[in-house]
């Protein structure tokens, strides 16, 4: 019964998020103040019902429904209970409706947060946001529903891929969800202000606390699917440049050229068309990436099951929210004016140059993405697109926005000259220089060392731009104390986020002098990587719950003295006839010991065993960096003034610059 | 960009900010075509038809890729039994998935790899990673010989039979039911 009322439930969501997308929208037009305060009540009883429904799948799935389809091809009696819960989404059909479910949160959290927007506004956001619902649930009901039963039920479901029973990966989904889906509220927003045919700057104050919130969860999703890559495939790899991967890395790219650019129409009312833009096509690359890879287009390793019927509905409901906004783009966005100017050297041109580079990086790794099939389509012709690509063309372009990076923050906005920012950097570029030598000395190429050179710069100069705001150590401690507790959590969140970007690129850049060997050792067998003897000592089988595990004990000592033991393992699993491998990793926050246990050779005494092992200096900095990027835009949403709630003053504070 | 433009101005911003819907109706008609063309058959991005199926391998020879001796068009004419030839490249991901299952194969059925578009340092890498299946490797560093094979991505295996034929072609990685139940019975069958 409960998932006849999960399919009951999400097929009213479905009906409210209609006359949510209507009549509101109608309301506007017409200045009806009934039918634009519906669109608060229609959107949180919109979210009320999709809770439910997703509520009622857990529920299905907790107490092994295998009546119904989807738990019978995922789960089984035998799974942990968290993995009964989070192996929800970790299939096609659960996925969608989870993405309906953030879609529906976002919603309400307009309804609930964006009180004090003017109410024509407010309700255009919520009808679109209530269109785009209804499209993504008529899309779960009619090709992709959970709730599909199954004929006689089976009495065992089919179980779970073994690699996806890991904690990393049952939270990647929501969070890296929350980001993509995120984006649709911008996007919403960008397209009320088109049909208003107004974009200002109090325009730009709304949107970009939404902009920085789903930024944030886009970014921890990204580092965490990394970071899961990393300990779980266990190849030492962190980024494949794979399809799956792309699709989040490009609205990534210019979610993060919006929140930049978001800034400049909010002080200056420049750039608004580009903004607008920008907002729309974030959210059209987090949709299609979605459709890109669900449809079979693009080879990719994560599979999900590939249908090119479901392909044609996501296609049209593309067509119709893509080319739908980018054709209401077309028709208002030429008829928008233009607001402030300003000189080429200033806060406002560095942001342009921020973001002309972060969308031509895009534009490569998208070209990347897109090429194989495109050429397939166009001339028959088949080709790959991997990793010496991608490191050719991408990563040169991050070290000039790297530069750029960090004298920004501290260029004064509508113009500027570039010595005094130099000079008050000069300490900053002091260390640079300092990096750049000694990095010199222990790497050879040219991309890690210009790159981690440019990070200690980011990092550098970020630091500076604090200092010099609360004028340490020019003033007595005491009052510069009392100017770092005055300073604008804005401030303080940018500068943290910057840093954060040099942190992850340091880790990139140390990891590109990563030292790994393979070996094949007996047991009591020592092999020397990077300065430490590994040590084979111990290799014994150990039943689990639905495998068996081999498990190795390897010590690692430096000069003598016991660093760590390592115990990799490796799983069968029978049922799937699939076998895991366990990584062991150790990890002092400067460098990664990282050992794989491979195949066995031989029985008895005489048995060697293939070990892989990795030295990864600074590799937790990447996905760290990750982290404090995301803590820092969590920093700037918990500004005063970053909030949704301060529209009124909004209108005249453009002019109050943050420095 | 100011308030007061001129006619062609306008026009000129208008051309300019329908641009983006110009590249995305285009990218969608190029999406439909391609669903439309795998619902029938005609278009897959997973697989295309080896043209040389149930040929001889086209003509080539390919240097050595260490840890293995290279070989030609010739030395798989000249074979007496069947061979299993896979184009991998240490840049790729599903042949690193792969892998063990080629492991698995090797003392069933020889395999010769062609490192594909692959820095021979990087291969080597690669093949010592992974416990080298290959009993010869060969490189094809210039992607010249995949194209005459029809190869359309990596990994991809080609079966040989008894005097250079190509009897089966996977485009995609191998996983052990193809293994088991397609590709060693044809192997026994050439043997026979």
């Amino acid at each position: 019964m409960t998932p006849e009322l999960g399919n009951f439930a999400l097929a009213l969501a479905c009906c409210l998020a209609a006359g949510q997308a209507v009549l509101p929208m109608v309301g506007a037009r017409r200045r009806d103040p009934r039918l634009m305060a519906l669109a608060p009540a229609l959107a949180i009883g919109q979210l009320l019902a999709l809770l439910y429904s997703f509520a009622c799948l857990i529920d299905a799935a907790i107490n092994d429904d295998f009546s119904v389809q989807n738990v019978a091809a995922n789960s089984s009696v035998a799974k942990p209970l968290l993995y009964k819960i989070t192996g929800v989404w970790g299939n096609h059909e659960g996925s969608v409706l989870l993405w309906a479910l953030i879609l529906g949160l976002c919603g309400g959290a307009v309804a609930l947060f964006g009180r004090d927007l003017p109410s024509a506004l407010r309700a255009r956001v919520i009808a679109v946001l209530g269109g785009v619902s209804a499209g993504f649930q008529l899309f779960c009901l009619t090709t992709s529903n959970p709730f599909d039963r199954v004929w006689p039920a089976p009495m065992e479901g089919q179980g779970m891929n073994p690699l996806l029973q890991d904690p990393g990966l049952a939270f990647h989904p929501p969070i890296l969800y929350t980001g993509y889906v995120g984006f649709a509220v911008p996007f919403a927003f960008a397209v009320a202000a088109l049909i208003e045919g107004r974009v200002d700057a109090s325009w730009g104050r709304w949107v970009r606390p939404w902009a920085v919130a789903a930024w944030c969860f886009l970014t921890c999703g990204i580092a965490l699917g990394s970071w899961w890559s990393y300990y779980v495939l266990g190849w030492g790899g962190y980024w494949f440049w794979d399809p799956v991967e792309n699709a989040s890395l490009i609205p990534w790219l210019t979610g993060t050229a919006l929140v930049h650019s978001a800034i400049v129409v909010e002080k200056r009312e420049a750039l608004k068309i580009w903004t607008v833009l920008l907002a729309i096509g974030t959210f059209s690359f987090s949709l299609s990436g979605t459709f890109l890879v669900r449809s079979g287009i693009l080879n990719s390793v994560h599979a999900f099951a590939n249908d090119p019927a479901r392909g044609i509905f996501i296609l049209g409901l593309l067509g119709l929210v893509i080319g739908g906004s980018l054709l209401l783009f077309a028709i208002r966005a030429p008829q928008l004016t233009a607001g402030g100017v300003f000189a080429p050297v200033s806060r406002e041109g560095l942001l342009v140059l921020n973001n002309i580079l972060l969308c031509s990086i895009c534009a490569v790794v998208l070209t990347g993405t897109m090429y194989p099939p495109f050429m397939s389509l166009l001339f028959g012709k088949t080709i790959s697109v991997g990793k010496p690509f991608f490191d050719a063309t991408a990563a040169p372009m991050a070290i000039p926005l790297m530069a750029f990076m960090g004298l920004g923050p501290m260029m004064p906005w509508k113009r500027a000259q570039l010595w005094p920012v130099l000079r008050r950097l000069w300490w900053a570029g002091a260390l640079t220089v300092l990096a750049f030598a000694v990095a010199a000395w222990q790497v050879r190429d040219l991309l890690p060392l210009l790159a981690a050179t440019g990070a200690v710069w980011v990092i550098a100069s970020s630091a500076t731009d604090i200092v010099e705001r609360i004028r340490l150590f020019r003033i007595p401690l005491g009052a510069s104390w009392q100017r770092a507790r005055m300073l604008p959590r804005a401030a303080l969140g940018a500068a943290l986020a910057h840093a954060g970007v040099g942190v992850s690129v340091l880790g990139l850049a140390a990891m590109s002098q990563a030292q790994h060997r393979i070996v094949e050792v007996h047991v009591g067998q020592t092999e020397m990587l990077a300065g430490d003897a590994w040590t084979l000592t111990e290799v014994r089988a150990a039943p689990g719950p639905n495998y068996t595990a081999l498990i190795a004990t390897i010590e690692v000592r430096h000069d003598g003295r016991l660093v760590t033991v390592l115990h990799p393992a490796k799983r069968t699993f029978a049922s799937q006839n699939q076998t895991t491998t366990e990584v062991a990793i150790h990890t002092n926050l400067m460098s990664d010991l990282y050992g794989v246990l491979g195949d066995r050779h031989g029985i008895g005494t005489q048995a060697t065993y293939v070990l892989r092992l990795h030295y990864n200096p600074l590799a937790p900095w990447m996905w760290l960096g990750g982290l404090i990027m995301a803590l820092g835009g969590v920093l700037s949403l918990s500004d005063r003034r970053m909030r949704v709630g301060a529209p009124r003053r909004a209108a005249t504070a453009g002019l109050v610059a943050t420095s | 960009m100011t308030g007061d433009t001129s006619p062609p101005d306008l026009t000129r911003r208008r051309l300019l900010m329908a641009a983006p819907l110009v590249v995305a109706g285009g990218a969608g008609i190029a999406f439909w075509r391609m669903l439309s063309g795998m619902r029938q058959g005609s278009f897959d991005p997973h697989d295309i038809q080896a043209p040389a199926l149930n040929r001889p391998v086209p003509d080539f020879a390919l240097p050595d890729q260490l840890p293995g001796q290279g070989f030609g068009a010739a030395d798989l004419r000249a074979l007496k039994v069947p061979v299993l030839v896979n184009f991998f490249a240490s840049w790729c991901i599903p042949c690193v998935a792969e892998m063990p299952q080629l492991n698995a194969l090797k003392a069933k059925l020889p395999i010769w790899g062609i490192a594909y578009k692959d820095k021979p340092a990087d291969a080597l890498g690669f093949v010592r990673r992974a416990g080298n299946p290959y009993a010869r490797i060969a490189s094809d560093l210039a992607g010249m010989t995949a194209i005459d094979w029809g190869v359309s991505g990596v990994p991809e295996s080609f079966l040989i039979g008894p005097g250079g034929v190509i009897r089966w072609h996977s485009a995609a990685a191998l996983d052990a039911a193809t293994a088991h139940d397609i590709l060693l019975p044809l192997a026994a069958s050439l043997r026979a």
